[in-house]
């Protein structure tokens, strides 16, 4: 056994590149509590405040400290960066200082310009001409490609957010992968992946072993990032720092080449939590070292960022990067995943303060401990930052070893990869099922010329049979906007370290989404319960409308309007079905507008259920705003009728509540409790003896009432 | 039988331990001042529905009362007393953990038919989350309309059945937020041996709305809200009316 691998009960993974069997043979599933964590060291507290005082300047300077104009971002474009050399434990930045967004062109010249021309830089045009003349773009490609009708539903935004003029994101590489083997391994591994592919030259056949040759030539980029600071990563890495540092160079390499929508990290802290193990066994990091290494990749993993304009911000409300963490869950074996290194990572929202990225994740499960269910409960309470997924319907799926992508992307780590992109608007989808295609703000004839609906009140058999229609045209489209988009993006901005960190066949989700569920169910509900008296414009096109009378709403656990719910997922992911989908992907959708509803909205008319104009969305799978009048339980067992298997790429609902309405504040039981021991105190001992059970006792028990609560 | 019931929340945190589906009954013969719920007070109104038409709602979404149960509140639920009777025995039946939000009113002691009655209900509750408005009779009468006396001899009741009890108690300014009435009010609590629990909430306004569109005019225009803060302050005023009781009590005993 290699000595970096001492004291590592064997198995496949050494002969394999198999981390799931290294995890399973190796880890050490933690039941206690958060006694044992350590407070950030005073370096860590010095590096963070000078990341503060960087992100204010950034904020002074109107959001961007500096662009990199010059360079293109690859692997190993820039020197080294630092905070502060001396004082980091681990170390990297996507360019040769902190806070400087890197070039990256390849997924659209345009959009690389316009983001640095929107902040106030200007792209060397010596490379926009070299990216506009003689290396084609991703975007470019799409373009190329795309149908009229195509582009008339994007710019109507019936589908809005295609990823066709930026990086798709959605990928993750196994990056564990690089500090259990060390890159050398890996290369060898893919260069018999090479030898052994099919060798009649089928275009499928060519392709895989160019996709190869790539892979193949950023790992040995990816070895020379270590080399730029100062590490020599082609062996497994030998402790816990070098494991953190090893995988970190693997993540760094690929947002030093993607600048994707969603660079999401994977499920890393259970995987190192076998390396401090053994460090803290064999004597080597302490505590707080090993605390104080987390800290400091975690900073780093704050600090990614991409040059963006502003109206991809507005879309998604805000700059994420999605770096997404997905922590605990239970293995197929029923031993849960829970180990002190996931404390570690969430603890990092007291080390370091609150932060939304990265997207700390913890994969929910009834069997989970009980005190790692505390801890995060009391963190959800303090940091308000983590985001919690059902890992007991994720694994049946896709087993114990899977990381979410973006906010509720589920997929193998390094088995299985996504085609995402976008999201069907179905409300939308409505307004031209009832007026034969045409949009009802631009009224333009955007989809086909289907026969609208001429009568003046709404009539639900008529409707609903207009809408099915519209519905599979609408999936067509989509589903072959996509093929476009993702055969370019492989073409062109092929993601080749992340794909070098995934086995050589790899499954593909091909990921639609769609927005706008509960006005459908609304509207439609509205049609059927209520009356719906239709409003036209001089041509007769539908612009808004007058309804009469009550009708169920989607969010109240009322069947008779969560089952049309229902219903229209299940529909419109069997249209989906019905397309061709490039590269053997396997069709699924998402229900998961987190902030995108808002632009949703805007872009959508009057809609049957009461809805105005321009009015937002509820985000996801959440019914419409104010609409559901019986409590969050009702709310959500609405949300959870819908069907996991209809939309397996995630259902969100997004739930905000105030601590206080979650029970008695924390701070009043503390204070409860101090006010008791005074009481205590103040009764001499001797009345303390004569108070029987039943009398002194109820006094305490003033106390115990809350406790339990 | 039917109950007429105002409204469910079915996520209630507030109202006894865990998560609780809470019924919200229909009528009330006080009223209170600071009363949030104006619309509960008519007698007539509400939604008509049987207790098993509510134990399927709950039974629906049982998973997530597993450490909660139902609360019955108000209105007054007392009102209609043969209903939750009902209620609470189907739930017992079912091994739902039953909890009553009142404010004793209509307890009188003297009328054994009644009385009866209340043992039965007594015999299915778990907990009794009891709101003294005033401890003071005459202010008792002048802030909700009604007698003190059935609201203690209620609380006396619970008291002798051992029936687990957490007080409710708000505080109001110029009206209840009085060094004098809680600690008062703390001497009474001492003299009982069911009490668990005590939560003293600050006087908030966000029942204003409701009277505006029931057009009846708001009889605290004028009170501010109190905070957190006060509702501590008060609380341990409380907390030393039940100190300094227990030990004039051991005092004499020894």
């Amino acid at each position: 056994m290699k000595h970096q691998w001492r004291a590592f009960q064997p198995g496949v993974w050494e002969r394999e590149i198999n981390v799931r069997n290294f995890i399973q043979k190796n880890y050490t599933p933690y039941d206690g509590n958060e006694s044992f964590l350590a407070d950030a060291t005073r370096n860590t507290a010095q590096l963070w405040d000078q990341v503060m005082e960087l992100s204010r300047r950034e904020q002074e300077a109107g959001g961007v400290l500096d662009m990199d104009t010059r360079v293109i971002s690859t692997i190993t474009s820039h020197g080294p960066g630092y905070l502060d050399k001396e004082k980091e434990t681990i170390v990297g930045f996507q360019t040769d200082k902190p806070f400087k967004r890197s070039l990256q062109p390849y997924g659209g010249i345009r959009m690389a310009e316009k983001a640095c021309a929107d902040n106030g830089y200007q792209v060397d045009p010596e490379i926009s001409q070299f990216f506009t003349i003689h290396r084609k773009t991703h975007n470019a490609g799409v373009f190329d490609a795309y149908t009229p009708e195509m582009r008339a539903c994007r710019s109507s935004h019936i589908i809005t957010g295609l990823p066709d003029a930026y990086g798709r994101g959605r990928i993750i590489g196994d990056y564990r992968r690089v500090a259990l083997y060390g890159v050398d391994r890996l290369i060898e591994d893919k260069e018999e992946q090479k030898m052994t592919a099919r060798s009649t030259m089928y275009s499928h056949v060519i392709r895989l072993r160019e996709e190869l040759s790539e892979q193949i030539r950023a790992l040995k980029e990816l070895k020379e990032l270590g080399q730029i600071y100062g590490f020599d990563i082609s062996g497994p890495a030998d402790n816990v720092q070098e494991a953190i540092q090893w995988t970190y160079f693997a993540y760094l390499a690929a947002v030093k080449e993607q600048n994707g929508a969603a660079m999401s990290l994977g499920r890393i802290s259970t995987f190192l939590d076998i390396y401090s193990e053994r460090d803290l066994r064999e004597g080597t990091f302490t505590e707080k070292q090993i605390q104080e290494f987390v800290d400091h990749f975690v900073m780093k993993l704050r600090l990614v960022k991409f040059a963006r304009t502003p109206e991809y911000n507005a879309l998604f409300s805000g700059d994420p990067t999605w770096v997404t963490e997905s922590i605990g869950g239970v293995g197929v074996d029923g031993r849960h995943l829970v180990t002190k290194m996931s404390y570690r990572f969430l603890h990092t929202l007291k080390t370091l303060g609150t932060a939304p990225e990265p997207n700390l994740t913890v994969l929910w499960s009834v069997r989970l401990p009980e005190n790692f269910k505390k801890y995060c409960a009391r963190t959800s309470i303090e940091s308000s930052s983590i985001q919690y997924e059902n890992d007991d319907l994720m694994r049946e799926m896709h087993g114990d070893d899977y990381a979410i992508a973006c906010c509720v992307s589920s997929m193998k780590i390094g088995k299985e990869m996504q085609f995402f992109g976008a999201r069907a608007n179905l409300a939308k989808c409505l307004l031209y099922a009832i007026n034969g295609g045409v949009d009802e703000i631009s009224k333009k004839q955007v989809g086909p010329k289907y026969r609208p609906i001429t009568s003046e009140y709404l009539d639900y058999d008529e409707v609903m049979d207009r809408y099915q229609d519209m519905m599979r045209w609408l999936a067509g489209v989509y589903v072959n906007s996509l093929n476009i988009i993702h055969y370019m993006h492989d073409k062109y901005s092929y993601e080749r370290i992340q794909m070098a960190l995934h086995d050589m066949n790899v499954t593909r989700w091909f990921a639609t989404g769609i927005a706008g569920l509960s006005v459908v169910a609304d509207s439609l509900s509205a049609i059927k319960y209520a009356k719906v008296r239709t409003i036209r414009d001089e041509n007769g096109i539908v612009v808004d409308y007058d309804v009469k009378g009550s009708f169920p709403k989607y969010g109240n656990d009322d069947d008779r309007v969560d089952q049309i719910a229902v219903e229209i997922v299940h529909t419109f992911m069997n249209y989906i079905k019905q397309n061709h989908c490039y590269r053997g992907g396997i069709p699924t959708t998402s229900i998961l507008t987190i902030t995108s509803n808002v632009v949703y909205g805007k872009a959508t008319g009057s809609t049957p259920d009461g809805r105005k104009a321009g009015e937002a969305f509820a985000p996801g799978a959440n019914p419409m705003h104010t609409r559901d009048s019986k409590g969050a339980v009702s709310s959500l067992a609405s949300v959870a009728k819908l069907s996991f298997m209809d939309a397996q790429d995630g259902i969100s609902n997004t739930f905000s509540i105030i601590p206080g309405a979650l029970g008695k504040e924390n701070q009043l039981f503390m204070k409860d409790l101090d006010l008791d021991m005074d009481l205590n105190l103040n009764l001499d001992p001797e009345l303390e003896l004569e108070c029987g059970f039943n009398k002194a006792c109820s006094i305490p028990n003033l106390m115990t009432g809350l406790d339990r609560e | 039988m039917l109950g007429r019931i105002h409204s469910m929340e079915s996520f209630g945190t507030v109202d006894g331990p865990g998560v609780r589906l809470v019924i919200f009954l229909q009528g009330c013969p006080m009223r209170c001042l600071y009363c949030h719920n104006p619309d509960t007070w008519n007698m007539d109104g509400g939604t008509q529905m049987s207790a098993d038409d509510i134990l399927s709602q709950y039974e629906k979404n049982h998973t997530f009362y597993e450490k909660g149960g139902i609360t019955v509140t108000g209105g007054e639920p007392l009102m209609q007393l043969p209903f939750v009777i009902e209620l609470f025995q189907a739930a017992k039946a079912r091994s739902i953990h039953t909890c009553l939000d009142t404010s004793g009113i209509t307890f009188r002691p003297e009328r054994p038919e009644l009385l009866k009655q209340f043992d039965r209900l007594i015999a299915v509750t778990d907990l009794v989350l009891l709101d003294i408005k005033n401890i003071d009779p005459q202010a008792h009468v002048r802030l909700t309309g009604q007698k003190l006396d059935p609201v203690l001899a209620f609380a006396r009741y619970l008291d002798d059945k051992s029936v687990p009890v957490w007080l409710r108690h708000v505080i109001v300014p110029g009206i209840t937020y009085k060094a004098d009435l809680l600690y008062q009010l703390g001497q009474f609590i001492a003299t009982l041996h069911n009490i668990q629990s005590i939560d003293v909430l600050p006087y908030h306004d966000m029942g204003k709305a409701k009277y505006k569109k029931l057009g009846i005019s708001y009889p605290l225009e004028k009170v501010t809200p109190l905070g957190q803060e006060e509702a501590l302050a008060a609380r341990q005023i409380i907390l030393r009316g039940i100190r300094d009781e227990q030990t004039a009590v051991h005092s004499l005993s020894r």
